[in-house]
C-alpha cells in the first residue's frame, strides 16, 4: 500500500507525505471521479423525474413495456431485468472477493474472481444490448396522433393488447418505400411500417372487437380504454403508424420515456463497458505478476471502486426506471 | 488501510467471522432485497398502491427506502466504506445528498408546476 516514498516530515503538515484520510493518492482520486459520475447520473435521473411529474398521468407503465424474456414468449414483466440485476450484484460479489484475495497476496484467487467479474459484466452488457433491440423493434405497434401522443389497441373481450397485424385490413396499393436510385438520390425512406395508417384504420373500422386505449392513467392506475365510438373519433385525429421506439417516435407512449431510456441505460451500459474493458487490463496485469511484483494490489482495489459504482448507479436506475 | 475489516452488520446484530463470510452474507440481504422490490412490483399490493404519501404511492415509497438501503450496503461494506475514516467518508457521502436532494426538490416542484399548467388548459396538447 505504500508506494508513496513516505519522507521524514510526518510531522509537518504542509510537508507533503502525510495521509489525513487514511487513504492513497490513487483512491482518493477515484474517490472525486466517483463522486461527480454519481452526480451526473443524478442529474440524468432528476430530469427523467422531471419530464415524470410533468407527464404524471401519461406516462409509461414500464411493467407494460419490458416484458420481454429470451427464448421465452409471452408475458413476463420485469423477471429479466431483476435477473440482469442480480448478474450486476454477483459481480460486484467477484469483484469484492478480489479485493479481499489481494490484500491477502493470493494472486490465483485474483485472477479468478477477476475472470468471473469480467464475465458478469460480459452477460450483462449483452442483456442490455438485447433490451435496446427488442425495445427498438417495438411489440404490437400503434398509432400517432397529430398532438404526438399514442394510440395503442386492445381486445374488447379479453382487455389484451392487440397488434397491428390482428386487425389491419391489406389493401392494395402503391405501398413503394422511397429508394434512393428514384428521384432525388440523396432522399431515401429507410423504413416503411407494416401497415399503412389508412390499412389500419379500416381494419379498426371493420373489426368491433377492438378499441383504442390512450395514454391516460385513470384512478385505477390502468390506461384508459376508450369506448368504440371514443374510439373512432379519436382515431380521426391519427397522423401515421409507429412501430418500435426511436428518439423520435415511440409506441410505448411518451417519446421522452424512450429518449430517457436511451440516455440513462446508454450511460450507463457505457459505464459497464468500459468497467469491462478496465477489469480486463487489470485482469492481464494480475496474470503478468504485476502486482505481484509491486508488493501490494491496490489497482485491484481502485477499479473495484469503479465497478461497485457501476453495480450502485444500476440499483437507483432499475428502481426508477423499471420499478417506480 | 482497509486492511481491519470491521465484521458486523445490522449495528452488531449479525457478526462474521470473516470479511469473505461478511460479503456473502450481505449478497444474500442485497438478494432478499431485490426480491421483494420484484415480488411487490409484480404483484402491486392493493393498500400500498393505493395509498399516498406526499403525493406518492406507497408502494413507490417502499421501492425507494428499499433502494437506499441496498446502496448503503453496497457503499458501505462492497466499496468499503465502512473500513475507512469518518471524514473520508462523510465527504463522500453528504455532498451528493445534498447536492441532489436540492436538485430533485426544486426540479419535481418545477415539474408539478408544468403539470398543472398543462392541465388547466393553457397549453394543448393531447390532441
Amino acid at each position: 500500500m505504500d508506494s508513496t516514498v513516505t519522507t521524514s516530515a510526518e510531522e509537518n503538515v504542509w510537508g507533503g507525505g502525510n495521509r489525513p484520510l487514511n487513504a492513497s493518492y490513487g483512491k482518493l482520486m477515484m474517490w472525486f471521479f466517483l463522486v461527480s459520475d454519481a452526480l451526473t447520473f443524478s442529474g440524468f435521473l432528476a430530469a427523467y423525474g422531471f419530464s415524470r411529474f410533468k407527464f404524471i398521468e401519461t406516462w409509461p407503465i414500464a411493467d407494460e413495456v419490458f416484458t420481454h424474456v429470451p427464448f421465452f414468449h409471452g408475458n413476463y414483466p420485469m423477471y429479466y431485468v431483476a435477473f440482469m440485476t442480480f448478474i450486476l450484484i454477483m459481480s460486484s460479489v467477484t469483484m469484492v472477493l478480489a479485493v479481499d484475495a489481494g490484500h491477502k497476496m493470493k494472486k490465483n484467487s485474483v485472477i479468478w474472481y477477476m475472470f468471473l467479474t469480467i464475465i458478469g459484466g460480459a452477460i450483462f452488457v449483452g442483456s442490455q444490448a438485447w433490451e435496446w433491440a427488442t425495445f427498438i423493434s417495438g411489440d404490437y405497434g400503434a398509432v400517432e396522433t397529430k398532438g404526438g401522443r399514442i394510440l395503442q389497441f386492445v381486445k374488447a373481450d379479453s382487455g389484451e393488447r392487440a397488434a397491428l397485424a390482428d386487425f389491419a385490413k391489406n389493401i392494395p396499393g402503391d405501398k413503394v418505400a422511397h429508394d434512393n436510385s428514384n428521384g432525388v438520390w440523396f432522399y431515401s425512406e429507410g423504413f416503411q411500417p407494416s401497415h399503412t395508417l389508412n390499412e389500419v384504420i379500416e381494419g379498426f373500422k371493420a373489426s368491433p372487437n377492438i378499441l383504442v386505449r390512450t395514454e391516460t392513467i385513470n384512478e385505477e392506475g390502468e390506461k384508459t380504454v376508450l369506448s368504440r365510438e371514443e374510439s373512432l373519433i379519436k382515431l380521426q385525429s391519427s397522423s401515421q403508424v409507429v412501430e418500435g421506439a426511436n428518439l423520435i417516435h415511440n409506441e410505448y407512449g411518451s417519446r421522452l420515456f424512450a429518449d430517457f431510456f436511451f440516455f440513462i441505460t446508454g450511460f450507463h451500459g457505457f459505464h459497464v463497458f468500459s468497467g469491462v474493458l478496465i477489469n480486463l487490463i487489470i485482469f492481464f496485469n494480475v496474470a503478468l505478476g504485476t502486482y505481484e511484483k509491486r508488493g501490494h494490489y491496490e489497482m485491484v482495489e481502485k477499479v473495484g471502486l469503479y465497478w461497485h459504482f457501476v453495480d450502485l448507479v444500476w440499483v437507483f436506475v432499475f428502481t426508477f426506471f423499471y420499478l417506480v | 488501510m482497509a486492511h481491519a475489516h470491521k465484521l458486523e452488520i445490522f449495528r452488531g446484530l449479525v457478526k462474521f467471522k470473516s470479511n469473505t463470510q461478511k460479503i456473502w452474507g450481505v449478497l444474500i440481504f442485497l438478494t432478499i432485497v431485490t426480491g421483494i422490490e420484484v415480488a411487490l412490483g409484480i404483484s402491486k399490493p392493493q393498500f400500498l398502491a393505493a395509498n399516498t404519501f406526499l403525493g406518492m404511492k406507497l408502494l413507490n415509497w417502499v421501492f425507494i427506502i428499499l433502494t437506499l438501503v441496498k446502496a448503503y450496503y453496497i457503499a458501505w461494506d462492497f466499496m468499503h466504506l465502512r473500513d475507512e475514516k469518518s471524514a473520508l467518508r462523510r465527504a463522500i457521502v453528504w455532498t451528493p445528498i445534498f447536492l441532489v436532494a436540492y436538485l430533485i426538490f426544486i426540479l419535481l416542484f418545477e415539474a408539478d408546476y408544468i403539470y398543472n399548467v398543462f392541465k388547466d388548459g393553457f397549453v394543448t396538447w393531447n390532441f
